[in-house]
């Protein structure tokens, strides 16, 4: 299958290893993988923070950008629930009929990464290998917009050497919310407070999820802490083989 | 005031209520196949689980349950058209006919009821026939309703269905699910508040 | 004295910090948060066909909002039919007015209420003391809050965020209780006591009303300790405060209510009491009985073609229960009677978008979405939400915020501009990099640094690697490790 990388704007300037994880997990399994260069940011920081013209320029963008793929799948959850959830929204709410046509063409066609391989492609063992202990973190876009549902953790039971601890209170939001951290620090402490010490009484060295910006959330409270815990995106953890280490 | 405010409310509303293109349909309710035993033994069994004290009993052996939730009982009401066969001959009762002036001095009355339903223990007065006007099982601490098997509901929809007429008839409603409650303290559970603190139904088999 | 409007006194993040420092009340607000979610998990599950009734019920509320005047006339001639009387209310002070005017006729120094937030939401307490009658709260929560002085914290339980040894030292000093214990179980007896001369000696009570039915004119409150039961029964006349929004068009439709909302709120199959009066009842219960119709800014949600689903409220407070914003600041941050996710967008469209601490509650939110979940109704709360901010922030002037989300949107649009600034926000991080974070940032984004690290951008983007690396389909999947010369993630030191 020709598969179009949306790699996300996060992933491109600060993870982009996650995105290289991404390309080589799906050329592994015998897809055809493109990045269209001209890709920046789905708009989701903009539309979240109010500034919804502003989003609409981006909205816009990424239809143009992607309106010829077949298939467009990035590593993010809550950059494809904006896209798939919100765009409709967005083109509503701007009454741009035309946009909104598009929009509703395009959008059955992006997926997140783990609800692509398993619900999309029926794959559970994608043949990693990751000998590690590791908890995994529900993202909220993922499972309440996009309803992933258990896509994550099946893909991970099936990595070869992975020692899965079940995270407490895994449904509960981090706290990260995009905007949400920086217009209400406090009480987004206090979230991550609650998250940072779930995982760290799971003793695993590394905390996934299919997002890294709640990674990027959860990650700085632990590296604050000096937990010892690390964030590894699951694409990185997907695309590891006993040849290729990825995180 | 009031007159101006109606006419301008109304107006806003005209003005702001979207236009709807198809009517609301209600959904299609099937009935349930359910056996009219199961039904009536998950009644007995919610009722319990919210403190209800359930009593089972047959038609014929009702005075006599009846005479022994009230041993003890002094000052026992009923309403004024209770049938006087539910009750032990001899049982000293006051009828609620004129109506009593102090129901404080009232410990327990009987009543009947007019649906219960499953799906939720819960058991109903209409006040109509047999139920009394509403501060008669409000006051006295002790209330005692008397439900037959075939006034038992499987669902919240059927004894909405069941009730219409006297609804329609614009009769009071009690819906009573176990004795008074609170939560409101740590969200802990605190039976009898200000409603009577005992619930005993009498679950009668049989035909009426 | 309790009840305190709907205008936040303070910006949601300030008056967040209040709770958030206070150790007891955290704990407090967990412990019930999490208890009432589980138990709800179990109610909702219970019953086969839940996601049928939601999407029933969400519907006839949509329909009803869309024949709202057809059947608030209905429920008025009902009602009227039926020996009762019907008062129309444009505002709070309306109300207040009206129900102030209905008690001096009847003498009355005071009245009994039924707890009910649409009274909360008049400020009717505070408007009956200005007429020298005193409002008695009868449900025990309300009775707390109110000896407290306090504000109520929450929909269902206003006094969630109190334990039982403060309210055993609070009806000491004010009840004059002697309380051995601080068993709930004394706790409720002392009310019992302090209240049963009340219901049985005022002549006029106070209620909302959860719900009335056009067809009927029936009105139906929904409580628990029987104090309802008391308020609606005993006194000689009975007012209800009514949200416009509230009517039903038929006596059926209250059957998915009576599903949807027990199961919701107190998370319980039924709650203990239901009751359902139409007009008044001759020898039965009052006499005389006022309906007071309110719309205090509801006509303007209505009128939004996105947040008028917010009326399809039933005031169940699941979406609280949820809520891990809430579970953190609880009620009081909210500012108003209506606390957490609902109150985020109901308070703010009550107040026409005008009020300016008001408009920082649809930011209390992580957009997390648990609140839609719950929602009974299938309110779309993180929708509202986002359609909110984006009013707000039309109408607000020109800020450097506004202006560099603009300028991030311009960079943003077009691939080279976004990698220029890539490159340049890697050189500039420079001197706050220490060990491949980030540990203090300057101006708005402080608050991100004060308690978490920010990762450094890495040497080189994604799009930077895609364009140097090798074809990647010559690789087999014995590829050896050749990826050292690529970029590392943020985080890494490298």
């Amino acid at each position: 299958m020709k598969i179009d990388l949306f790699i996300t704007c996060l992933n491109d300037a600060m993870f982009p290893r996650t995105g290289e994880a991404t390309a080589r997990l799906l050329e592994r399994l015998g897809h055809e993988v493109r990045f269209n260069e001209r890709q920046t940011c789905c708009g989701q920081m903009h539309f979240n923070s109010g500034y919804q013209h502003d989003a609409l320029r981006l909205v816009r963008h990424f239809v143009d950008t992607f309106r010829d793929a077949d298939v467009v799948v990035a590593p993010s959850g809550s950059c494809v629930g904006m896209v798939r959830d919100l765009y409709p929204r967005a083109a509503e709410w701007a009454h741009d009929d035309a946009l909104l046509a598009e929009v509703q063409a395009l959008t059955p066609r992006v997926f997140e990464l783990s609800e692509f391989l398993v619900h999309h492609q029926g794959l559970e063992d994608v043949g990693a290998y990751y000998p590690h202990r590791v908890t995994y973190h529900q993202t909220c876009h993922a499972m309440r917009v996009l309803r992933v549902g258990d896509a994550p953790l099946r893909l991970l039971q099936r990595v070869r050497g992975l020692n899965l601890v079940a995270l407490p209170a895994v449904d509960q939001c981090c706290g990260f919310g995009g905007t949400f951290s920086v217009k209400n620090p406090e009480t987004s402490t206090a979230m991550l407070a609650d998250k940072v010490q779930h995982v760290m009484s799971t003793n695993a060295e590394a905390c996934t999820a299919g997002d890294n910006s709640c990674l990027m959330h959860i990650g700085g409270g632990l590296s604050r802490l000096q937990s010892g815990t690390r964030t590894v995106h699951l694409a990185e953890i997907l695309a590891s083989t006993e040849h290729e280490v990825f995180a | 005031m009031s007159a101006e405010a109606r006419l301008e409310i109304l107006t806003r509303v005209n003005r702001a209520q979207p236009a709807e293109p198809t009517r609301f349909q209600r959904p299609a309710r099937p009935v349930s196949g359910r056996d009219e035993h199961d039904v009536v033994e998950q009644f007995a069994e919610y009722a319990a689980e919210y403190r209800a004290n359930v009593i089972r009993t047959s038609r014929s052996a009702l005075p006599a349950v009846l005479g022994d939730l009230l041993q003890g009982q002094v000052q026992v009401a009923v309403p004024k058209d209770l049938a006087a066969d539910w009750l032990p001959a001899a049982l000293a009762v006051h009828r609620d006919d004129p109506d009593l002036t102090d129901l404080t001095v009232i410990t327990a009355v009987v009543t009947g009821a007019a649906v219960a339903i499953a799906e939720t223990g819960t058991v109903v007065l209409d006040h109509g026939p047999g139920q009394g006007r509403r501060a008669l099982t409000l006051v006295p601490d002790h209330h005692i309703c008397v439900v037959f098997e075939h006034q038992v509901v499987e669902s919240v929809l059927e004894a909405v269905q069941r009730l219409h007429p006297s609804a329609r008839r614009g009769q009071p409603l009690t819906w009573i699910s176990g004795p008074s409650a609170t939560s409101d303290i740590e969200l802990s559970r605190v039976e009898g508040v200000h409603g009577p603190r005992t619930l005993d139904i009498v679950l009668v088999a049989g035909p009426p | 004295m309790s009840a305190g409007g709907i205008k936040p006194a303070r910006p949601f993040p300030a008056a967040a910090r209040d709770t958030l420092g206070n150790a007891q009340m955290r704990r407090n607000l967990r412990h019930a948060t999490t208890t009432i979610r589980e138990k709800r998990q179990r109610a909702v599950d219970e019953l086969p066909n839940w996601e049928a009734l939601r999407d029933e019920a969400a519907a006839l509320k949509d329909h009803v909002m869309a024949h709202l005047s057809e059947y608030l006339l209905e429920l008025e001639a009902s009602v009227q039919a039926r020996g009762g009387q019907v008062h129309w209310a444009r505002t709070a002070q309306e109300a207040r007015s009206i129900v102030a005017a209905l008690a001096q006729r009847h003498g009355a120094q005071e009245v009994i209420k039924v707890k009910s937030i649409s009274t909360d939401e008049i400020e009717l307490n505070a408007g009956l003391a200005a007429h020298g009658i005193h409002a008695i709260e009868t449900d025990l929560a309300e009775l707390i809050v109110q000896l407290a002085e306090d504000q109520p914290s929450h929909i269902l339980v206003p006094a969630i965020h109190r334990n039982r040894a403060e309210i055993r030292e609070l009806f000491q000093r004010k009840l004059g209780a002697e309380l051995l214990t601080d068993d709930p179980k004394a706790l409720a007896d002392a009310a019992r006591t302090y209240l049963r001369e009340k219901f049985l000696s005022t002549t006029v009570a106070v209620s909302g009303a959860n719900f009335a039915v056009a067809e009927t004119g029936t009105v139906c409150v929904v409580e628990s300790e029987g104090n309802g039961r008391m308020c609606l029964t005993m006194p000689d006349v009975l007012i209800s405060v009514m949200g416009i929004e509230k009517v039903l068009p038929t006596w059926q439709d209250l059957a998915v209510f009576l599903r949807v909302l027990p199961r919701s709120s107190t998370a319980e199959r039924m709650n203990p009491y239901t009751s359902f009066w139409s007009g008044v009842t001759p020898g039965d219960g009052p006499q005389e009985f006022h309906l007071v119709l309110l719309d205090n800014g509801r006509t303007d949600v209505l009128a939004d073609d996105v947040g008028r689903q917010t009326l399809r409220c039933i005031r169940c407070s699941a979406c609280l229960n949820v809520c891990p914003v809430y579970e953190r600041t609880g009620g009081h941050a909210y500012g108003s009677v209506y606390p957490g996710p609902i109150g985020a967008i109901l308070t703010p469209q009550l107040l026409q978008l005008e009020d300016e601490n008001a408009n920082t509650l649809p930011w209390a939110s992580s957009l997390c979405g648990a609140c839609y979940d719950a929602c009974p109704v299938k309110i779309n709360i993180p929708e509202v939400l986002l359609y909110l901010r984006g009013q707000i922030s039309d109408a607000q002037p020109p800020s450097v915020q506004a202006a560099a989300f603009k300028v991030a949107a311009w960079v943003m649009s077009e691939p080279h501009r976004f990698e220029g600034a890539i490159k340049l926000a890697r050189t500039g991080q420079g001197p706050l990099v220490k060990h491949g974070a980030i540990h203090a940032l300057p101006g708005l984004l402080a608050g991100w640094t004060a308690s978490r690290d920010l990762p450094a951008f890495p040497r080189q983007t994604f799009r930077e690697w895609w364009r140097q690396r090798p074809a990647a389909q010559e690789h087999g999947p014995d590829r050896p490790e050749d990826t050292s010369e690529t970029a590392g993630n943020a985080w890494e030191p490298l």
